[in-house]
């Protein structure tokens, strides 16, 4: 394994490289805090911030390729430096952050030109905000999770890492319940806000783990010091670092919280929550691969929750009805595919952080395009209500169609390339999980293939199936349909070139390393055979149940579609296990403090002082809950003493 | 040569807003408009100063800084001693920063009263003055004189000018401070005894004890701190003193006040019982940790914003109670940074709420709902504020909370772990109280209040902003503070307690070395 722990110091051009993430953050700065007066030129400084980061990451990408090593670090200043912890400002640009970079920023831009147009007109049940302050508001926000994307990738250290993944939870919140006047918005968002912090506290626990041990919390430092960790730490530290993981990303067990994200406009959909913000925790740990290879029960548990998690993503997509949440079950399901790459480790790393570029550009389009039909069709998003769209938004149609035959990796578009070697590599793990892997990889294929070919042929073929205020539907504005098409040209190409003559495999060797070959279990012919295989079937399946169009209500289903249509109840567990319980703790402590505490000790109280009229007199009241407080607090002390003192707490 | 840092910085800063008060006090009560100008000005040249010995200060010299000392009582030893070192420098600041704002904040606080205007803002000058004293002093009985002459003023803007049930939370303050403050006597009784008929910090800090009285002084001073903190189990007062104390006074009382409880620990209990503090510790991570799980759940369940946000408080409490105890200088660092940044974060929500309240007439959160809707801008500033309150990275309070953790968990990984699981409960008080307050539908009682339909003012704008910036200043470049107390709290852990930080336990043996 060849790899460099060693950073390059940044100079040149390159020492510029915190504008990457000033410029979007001064725009963010500007269109919140300028007021109305910003109103009229809000769209345009949203757009032109991304597009000119867009534009420095292509300069500095070209500065990086002629280096050696192929890294630049930049300390800006000293963070928090006390006693031996010492975190710089610093930002890392080497190969993975590279394309990071431009993904976010170029994939980006093309979604904030698209959301111009899409923002223009506010909901009927917003009209107490102006649309335009409203789409002021709206690329602000934009503006600041592009910034703290780009800290997050950039970071050269864990605690910048964590203070724009922190970023992009604030910024996922606060689009997600962008119309704050929807119920069902705020809770979407306190719900994915809290669950990520549940995450966040994984994550926050690694780093501290990392600082006891190795004294550091520097990429550089850390991996470097790897090989000095006992097993046992890599494997708390790296599960702590997958739960992190887990919650950005929408994975097994914290995956709940991304469906419910939808209810943000589709823009946000579209860039936070399928393109970029949601690949973090693939980010993570390809980042932090140095601590994942060194530990094999390690990766075996990341291939599990990749595996689990991508059919759990199928499964649900194929019942669900509503447009953007099929969508959002797919990313789920595609970032499985991801967690099942970074798990196989090795090459697969390479291979995972390739699909996640192509899976950026196709999920885009399909989320953009889901947002062109709901645009069209009066913010409806239930695919029964949808059908032969494909004859009034014909460039929505076409371009959505490129999403949808890359998704499910028909030859030659971009998933066919990236999610096939993710396959192939599942079954040349080299034990009897290959064949359990690889087996849940290649469903996972033909799921996809199923559930999305539903998707689209209900929406845009066979018979009509409209809502009665719907006449003729319209095709977005060229402001939206641009967009559509440079992003259907990606999902056509990009997958194709970016593995052409294993381009991108190379680029990312200084960071991810370089594998040894292991044999398939079968032969990767048959692999990629068996893949296209069964994604013919599964769309063919799909097209020959629904090419005639569905019921327009949910039919009565058997006990797996029930399960399905309710996220496996998923949900049901987290309220029955979590919210109930805790609700409950809640109302009984807040019984406790105000009435244990001072009203039935009061009572008691009363009791001793009734026997003495002086000294009740001499009393306010307040004393005696005050001593009986007391009493009480202290015997819990003793016991929470004693449990400290012999041991079985620390 | 007579430098600045000669110039009597501590008595001077003691002294004048008392002086002010006096001035302000004495105005006629129909006067009120300018009693108010006298005291922000005041406040302000206060601000000044204090400024001017910020710059005057030596991050790099001497422990104790800017000491007076002149003759009190020579009987007993007693002298008017001032000293200032990094802690109780950033608490000076602290002090100097949110006066003016809370003051201008209460502009119209005391009119619904009835009492007199010019009297409140005396109130909130003099108890400037006596918070100053308690932070500068270096006399073990001067500080224990401040101590109690600070409940006074407190006492009387929450019986005078507070709102529901003001009496019961005056009253109830009171008596709780008070029998604090008798067994804080009883130690500084005890301690005059055992070291040899002296008040000075200086000398006591060089006495040997038996362990016995070691651990009793110990005990009657962490009391007095454990209920000025306060810390669970003592801290019922407090939501019943913040929830009816105006929230000027309330921002003062959570954000500045009760801080001397964890800075007396820091001053007082460390140094001068090291042996004991070291004995007491596992107690004390006790105390703090319940403190952190159960005043956040009850924060969940509180339904009265202003009781909300002094549950969150003792929450964070728990956190520098864990920083302190913790004896490294990355926990310890981080528990004096929390006490300024909790200053400023939970002095901001105070009167963010303040606004509201003053708006809707009530506290109570059902009052409430999709206010967003009516007033997004103060909407706005409320998400802010419960944002730097749940210790979002890029606001000041993520900085000190995080190096309280880590600085934790280099010695304790239980306590540090258990301590962590604070942070997703803090997000769930936060977010909910903003989704019950300002999202979702319209509470449809509020388009009838005249009051909600004003967005933030012009003076409220001036109230927030400087919290705001300083909140996100300190968030992404701290360094200025931690420069400051970094050296205290080494030589406090160090020299005073004798404890130094663990050595990583895989670091590379070159580096090490």
């Amino acid at each position: 394994v060849e790899q460099t722990v060693e950073f390059g110091a940044a100079t040149g051009v390159l020492s510029s490289m915190w504008l990457l993430i000033a410029l979007p953050a001064a725009g963010a700065a500007v269109l919140l805090l300028a007021g109305r007066r910003a109103d009229r030129w809000a769209p345009w400084l949203g757009c032109g911030s991304v597009g000119a980061a867009f534009v420095l990451g292509l300069v500095y990408l070209f500065q990086l390729r002629g280096l050696d090593p192929r890294s630049a670090e930049l300390n800006l200043y000293d963070f928090i430096h006390v006693g031996r912890f010492n975190v710089d400002v610093g930002l890392l640009f080497d190969p993975l952050s590279a394309v990071f970079v431009l993904l976010i920023t170029g994939v980006g831009f093309l979604i904030h030109v698209y959301a111009v147009g899409y923002m223009e007109h506010a909901p009927r049940d917003q009209e107490h905000e102006s649309a335009a302050t409203a789409r002021r508001r709206f690329f602000g926000y934009f503006n600041l999770f592009v910034a703290a994307m780009l800290t997050l990738v950039l970071g050269n250290n864990y605690v910048m890492l964590y203070l724009g993944w922190e970023g992009v939870g604030l910024a996922s919140y606060l689009l997600i319940a962008f119309w704050y006047s929807r119920p069902s918005a705020t809770t979407a968002g306190k719900k994915a806000f809290l669950m990520n912090r549940v995450g966040d506290a994984a994550f926050v626990l690694a780093i501290f783990l990392m600082f006891a041990t190795l004294g550091t919390v520097n990429f550089q430092q850390v991996f470097a010091g790897v090989d000095r960790l006992s097993t046992t730490t890599i494997l708390v530290m790296g599960l702590l670092l997958l739960l992190g993981a887990a919650g950005k990303s929408g994975q097994f067990p914290l995956q709940a919280w991304l469906p419910d994200a939808m209810e943000g406009p589709t823009p946000v959909s579209a860039l936070i929550h399928a393109a970029t913000m949601v690949t973090g925790g693939v980010y993570l740990i390809a980042r932090s691969n140095p601590i994942f290879s060194a530990n094999h029960t390690l990766q075996t548990v990341v291939v599990s929750v990749g595996a689990l998690t991508l059919l759990i993503g199928c499964i649900i997509g194929c019942a669900k009805d509503d447009i953007k949440r099929v969508l959002a079950w797919s990313t789920v399901s595609q970032i499985g595919y991801m967690f099942l790459g970074v798990g196989l480790g090795g090459a697969a790393y390479a291979l995972a952080i390739i699909h996640l570029l192509s899976h950026g550009f196709f999920k885009a389009d399909l989320f953009l395009g889901a947002g062109s039909v709901m645009h069209g069709m009066k913010d409806q998003v239930d695919i029964r209500r949808f059908g032969a769209l494909s004859r009034y938004l014909r460039i929505t149609w076409l371009t959505f169609a490129a999403g949808w035959l890359a998704i499910i990796g028909i030859p030659p578009l971009s998933g066919f390339f990236t999610k096939e070697p993710i396959i192939a590599a599942a079954f040349e793990r080299g034990d009897w999980t290959s064949w359990l892997f690889g087996g849940a990889a290649l469903a996972g294929a033909a799921l996809t293939a199923f559930y999305m070919t539903r998707l689209f042929v209900l929406t845009f073929h066979g018979p009509k199936r409209w809502t009665d205020d719907i006449t003729e539907p319209h095709e977005s504005p060229p402001i939206m349909t641009v967009p559509l098409v440079l992003l259907a040209v990606g999902s056509f190409v990009a997958g194709g070139l970016m593995v052409w003559r294993d381009g991108l495999v190379h680029w990312l060797t200084p960071v991810l390393g370089e594998a040894a070959e292991h044999e398939p279990v079968i032969p990767h012919g048959l692999i990629t055979t068996l893949s296209i295989v069964v994604t013919v079937l599964g769309a063919g399946g799909a097209y020959w149940l629904f090419r005639a169009g569905t019921a327009l209500e949910p039919q009565p289903a058997g006990p797996i579609v029930t399960a399905a249509r309710n996220n496996l109840y998923n949900d049901a567990f987290n309220e029955a296990v979590f919210e109930v319980p805790g609700r409950w703790l809640t109302r009984a402590l807040v019984y406790v403090d105000g009435k244990g505490i001072d009203g039935a000790v009061n009572g008691l109280a009363a009791t001793v002082g009734g026997s003495s009229g002086r000294l009740r007199r001499l009393q306010t009241g307040f004393v005696r809950s005050y001593a009986m407080s007391m009493l009480t607090g202290a015997l819990l002390v003793v016991a929470a003493f004693l449990a400290l003192q012999y041991g079985w707490l620390r | 040569v007579v430098e600045v840092k000669d110039f009597p910085f501590l008595s001077v800063l003691t002294v004048a807003p008392l002086v002010g008060a006096a001035v302000v006090a004495f105005l006629p009560g129909t006067r009120s408009e300018l009693a108010k100008r006298v005291a922000l000005v005041w406040s302000l040249a206060v601000l000044a100063l204090t400024v001017v010995m910020w710059v005057a200060f030596d991050a790099g010299g001497p422990r104790f800084q800017f000491r007076e000392s002149y003759p009190w009582i020579p009987d007993w030893g007693v002298r008017f001693t001032f000293a200032a070192d990094g802690i109780a420098l950033v608490m000076l600041a602290l002090i100097a920063v949110i006066t003016p704002v809370v003051i201008l904040a209460s502009w119209h606080d005391a009119e619904p009263s009835r009492r007199s205007v010019p009297v409140y803002f005396a109130l909130l000058l003099a108890l400037e003055g006596t918070m100053i004293g308690v932070f500068a002093a270096a006399d073990v009985f001067l500080f224990y004189v401040f101590f109690e002459v600070m409940l006074v003023p407190m006492y009387f803007l929450i019986g005078s000018y507070g709102g529901h049930q003001r009496q019961y939370a005056a009253v109830k303050f009171f008596l709780y401070s008070l029998v604090g403050g008798l067994f804080m006597l009883a130690a500084v009784i005890g301690l005059w005894v055992a070291g040899g008929h002296t008040f000075d910090w200086q000398a006591l800090t060089q006495i040997d004890m038996a362990t016995t009285t070691e651990r009793w002084l110990f005990l009657g001073f962490f009391l007095a701190f454990a209920i000025k903190a306060p810390f669970f189990p003592f801290h019922t007062w407090l939501p019943d003193a913040g929830g009816a104390a105006p929230a000027g006074a309330a921002a003062l009382l959570v954000g500045v006040l009760d801080k001397v409880g964890t800075f007396g620990i820091l001053r007082y209990c460390l140094p001068l019982f090291p042996n004991a503090s070291r004995y007491f510790a596992p107690l004390a991570f006790a105390l703090a940790l319940v403190g952190i799980i159960y005043a956040a759940l009850l924060a969940v369940g509180q339904n009265d914003l202003k009781r909300l946000v002094s549950y969150t408080s003792i929450a964070h409490f728990g956190f520098i109670g864990v920083g302190i105890f913790a004896f490294t200088t990355q926990a310890g660092t981080g528990a004096v940074l929390y006490m300024v940044n909790h200053g400023l974060a939970t002095g901001l929500l105070f009167l963010v709420v303040g606004m509201l309240v003053a708006r809707r007439g009530s506290a109570l959160v059902s009052d409430f709902g999709g206010a967003g809707k009516l007033v997004p801008l103060l909407a706005g500033v409320l998400l802010f504020a419960g944002l730097a309150s749940l210790a979002l990275p890029g606001m000041a309070p993520f900085v000190s909370e995080f190096l309280v953790l880590v600085g934790t968990f280099t010695v304790n990984k239980t306590v540090a772990v258990i301590a962590t699981s604070g942070i997703i409960l803090a997000a769930a008080y936060v977010l909910w109280m903003i989704q019950r307050t300002m999202q979702g539908t319209l509470n449809p009682t509020l388009t009838g209040v005249p009051g909600m339909h004003r967005d933030i003012s012009l003076r409220e704008k001036a109230v927030v902003a400087p919290l705001i910036a300083l909140i996100v200043l300190l968030g992404f470049y701290p360094k200025p503070v931690i420069d400051v107390v970094n050296p205290a709290v080494q030589q406090t852990l160090q020299q005073d307690v004798g404890e130094s930080d663990p050595t990583p336990t895989a670091a590379n043996p070159e580096a090490a070395k």
